[in-house]
């Protein structure tokens, strides 16, 4: 006799929560669902995603929908996991408990994922199972009898392909079954001293006060079985309880976990033996087929190697026409309030402050953009993790994992998407690392300060291209090499002992969902602008402020900066710089490319009075080449130039990273250390450069 | 009886069962949830261009690890 549930406030909005393994097509389902209208934003504390939305039922009824993070299991082993199992238990202050469970299965894999619904369906909310990808379980010859299946489990089970929204309108109308019947009781085969030691153990956090006494105990189960580094969701007050409680129940039971674990798979099997029929000999699945050409020793390397450099050649030739506008137009505006606004400080501060400063972090939007949509792409068909399989071990040489590789990919062409694309990372401890040496992958925004430094180099124009290319390639492989070895040591020095091995599912590929990526791409591009926005905004005020106060009495820029703020900054650091072969006036340049390493071309044009000119930087390397020293020799030698590449090549001047790096780890420590690890390194091999080379007499 | 075999030693499109897995190792007790299990058939469908990690079907999906795991699980090839 199925238990039935019961709405006790009826005046509020009924909430869904949508839960499901990774992969199993729980976002599609979701924006299925709810279509565009969906909130996207971020839990309290941790940096897991949280997504809201809203559907209407048949009945005209308004549902909130809450997309919680895929998982494996209850037993957390990573943020994203304790946030899905604080979320169903109402452990969350910021989110209430769910009224109802929609558990996506992936039906050509249901075994596995009824580990994870089985555990839910024993939490007591009312739950709907969606029977996904039934078309993936149809093509590998697997045939699962649903009506035998709903009675065994006594809750409602609907077959369905999210994809093509097939059975979405069958899932609507159980959504709005009320009451609706509840799961049978699941019980699991466990000895008895295992019954008991896990009755103990959740005495003893009750006793604790972990949890409330009316609380069910598969919440202290949860508690006890967590593995998540962080232990998120869990006071610190309360580890040494939990610990306490652990010892004893290992000390009960050993390898408890374990035991759980094989108990409920016995379950499944006993239970569903019947209801799943596999065919005898597996069919090649268009997976199958695919993956022997994807993952093939030779062609799986042509295949990353030849999606890479097309999306290199991307970045760089489609977004080329998108940037120059976006350029023209801050251009466009910044005149027309020179047109509209008096003369004076304020005019300054919109024209040279705001604008220029929000437009030379806007300008790389569009590559940020094709990235974001590379990425979605890539992460939507499931090649990604194939990507990662082929990476593993090359990435495995340095500490990191296979999932870094495309994060760190990206960050030649901008580091902002790359910090985004670590959400990937499950291993908490690869994923800062990788945010940590991300930056030292040379940029696009690098790229105008090497070409200007390399002109001033090698001027004549005689000189072969090959030693330009080179000196080139030199800077990127140098900054490769720099994050190799950052990596290498942070994994050495960072949260030692904290091995999590790189298990990857490789889903089967699917056909991917244009709208789905285009949504993710607009969120994601809105996040960045709007929790970047605010830091980038006052660090352009900031910076303008210091290179236009105190004012000077000429009319000429270059000796207003030079008597400013930031021209004084450089004059008193000049000591400091002198030893890497730097006077004030890089100084000043040095200062003003915090904001975005690009601005130092311009920088340089004003401190040296040059016409600024996009296009064409000859008048600047010939003003840079005539500067002189007191002495009267050039002031822009070879040795100096290449002291200023390399320092580029290290430097953390990025505000947007540093902005992202923030939001992304949730707190100022790692940014800072970031800025001050990375200007450490530039200072050191700038001054090892110039220094070493000037002892050998060049 | 067919002799066990580590699972990292398998060869290429051989299929074996689960013999044993460690007890109370964290890093294998994900893959038991995973449903690598004792009892359990799998199939090495190949391995990363590099050697490692290697790829296994089990219970319908395909799952990457690393040899270092791998080492670790005791199979029983079938003929």
């Amino acid at each position: 006799m199925p238990m039935e549930d019961s709405l006790p406030n009826r005046r509020t909005r009924r909430t869904y929560a949508l839960v499901g393994n990774p992969n199993c097509g729980k976002t599609t389902l979701f924006n299925a669902l709810t279509g565009l209208k969906q909130k996207i934003g971020n839990y309290p504390g941790v940096t897991v995603e949280r997504k809201e939305g809203e559907c209407t039922s048949p009945r005209g009824e308004r549902m909130s929908l809450i997309d919680l993070p895929g998982a494996y299991s209850l037993n957390a082993r990573s943020p994203d996991e304790a946030v899905l199992r604080d979320v169903l238990l109402g452990r969350r202050l910021d989110t209430p408990q769910p009224d109802r469970v929609i558990c996506v299965l992936d039906a050509s894999n249901l075994e596995r994922n009824l580990y994870l619904a089985t555990q839910i369906l024993q939490l007591g909310l009312p739950t709907i199972l969606a029977l996904n990808m039934v078309d993936v379980a149809e093509e590998k010859g697997i045939k699962i009898d649903v009506a035998a299946l709903e009675e065994r489990l006594g809750c409602p089970v609907i077959p369905m392909q999210a994809s093509i929204k097939q059975g979405l309108v069958q899932l609507k109308f159980a959504m709005d079954k009320d009451p609706m019947p509840l799961a049978k009781p699941i019980d699991l085969p466990l000895s008895r001293a295992m019954s008991n030691a896990l009755e103990t153990g959740h005495q003893t956090l009750v006793d604790g006060g972990l949890v409330s006494p009316s609380a069910s105990p598969f919440e202290s189960l949860y508690l006890l079985s967590e593995h998540d580094p962080g232990h998120h969701g869990i006071p610190s007050g309360h580890w040494p309880i939990l610990q306490k409680a652990r010892t004893h129940l290992e000390a009960e039971v050993s390898a408890w976990e374990d035991q759980l674990v094989s108990a409920r798979y016995d379950w499944i099997h006993e239970n569903c033996q019947a209801i799943i029929q596999r065919p005898g000999t597996a069919q090649a699945s268009m997976t199958d087929r695919l993956d022997r050409v994807l993952l093939h020793p030779l062609w799986g390397w042509a295949t990353v190697l030849a999606i890479m450099a097309t999306l290199f050649y991307l970045i760089f030739s489609i977004a080329d026409g998108p940037m120059t506008w976006i350029d023209n137009a801050f251009g466009a505006a910044a005149a027309a309030v020179q047109e509209a606004m008096p003369d004076g400080d304020l005019r300054n501060l919109v024209t040279d402050g705001i604008i220029a400063g929000v437009g030379g972090v806007v300008i790389f939007l569009p590559q940020i953009l094709i990235l974001f949509f590379f990425i979605g792409l890539m992460e939507d068909t499931g090649y990604m993790a194939r990507v990662a399989f082929i990476m593993d071990r090359l990435m495995s040489k340095v500490g990191l994992n296979g999932k870094s590789f495309l994060p760190l990919l990206s960050s030649y062409a901008c580091a902002v998407p790359g910090v985004m694309a670590t959400r990937t990372i499950d291993s908490a401890k690869d994923r800062l690392i990788t945010i940590l040496v991300i930056p030292l992958a040379s940029c696009s925004a690098r790229l105008p300060v090497y070409l200007l430094m390399i002109a001033t180099m090698v001027p004549s124009d005689q000189i072969a291209v090959t030693t330009k290319v080179g000196l080139m390639v030199g800077m990127y492989l140098l900054g490769t090499f720099g994050a190799f070895v950052f990596a290498w040591l942070f994994n050495r020095g960072l949260m030692k002992g904290d091995h999590s091995p790189m298990i990857l599912e490789l889903p089967s590929y699917k056909v991917p969902s244009l709208r789905g990526i285009v949504l993710q791409l607009w969120e994601r591009t809105r996040l960045f602008i709007r929790r970047a926005g605010t830091i980038i905004l006052g660090i352009s005020i900031l910076l303008w402020a210091a290179a236009s106060y105190p004012k000077s009495d000429s009319d000429d820029p270059s000796v207003q900066l030079s008597q400013s703020f930031a021209g004084q900054i450089g004059k008193i650091t000049e000591p400091l710089i002198a030893p890497l072969g730097y006077d004030w006036k890089m100084g000043i340049g040095l200062l003003a490319s915090f904001a975005a390493r690009e601005v130092f071309v311009s920088t340089m044009s004003i401190v040296y009075s040059v016409e600024e000119n996009e296009d064409d930087i000859t008048p600047l390397r010939d003003r840079l080449l005539a500067e002189k020293k007191p002495d009267g020799s050039p002031r822009y030698t070879p040795l100096v130039c290449l002291s200023l590449m390399v320092f580029y090549v290290f430097a953390m001047q990025c505000m947007s990273t540093l902005a992202i790096v923030k939001r992304e780890t949730n707190s100022w420590k790692w940014p800072l250390f970031q800025l001050g690890y990375m200007t450490a390194v530039a200072y050191l091999t700038a001054l090892l450069v110039y220094q070493t080379g000037s002892a050998l007499g060049f | 009886m067919a002799e066990t075999e580590k699972l990292a030693n398998l060869s290429t499109g051989q299929t074996a069962v689960i013999v044993t897995l460690p007890q109370g190792v964290p890093s294998l007790t994900r893959l038991r949830e995973m449903g690598v299990l004792p009892g359990t058939r799998i199939q090495l469908i190949r391995r990363a261009p590099l050697g490692d990690p290697i790829e296994i079907g089990v219970r319908g999906s395909l799952l990457s690890l690393r040899l270092q795991e791998a080492e670790l699980i005791d199979v029983r090839p079938e003929p």
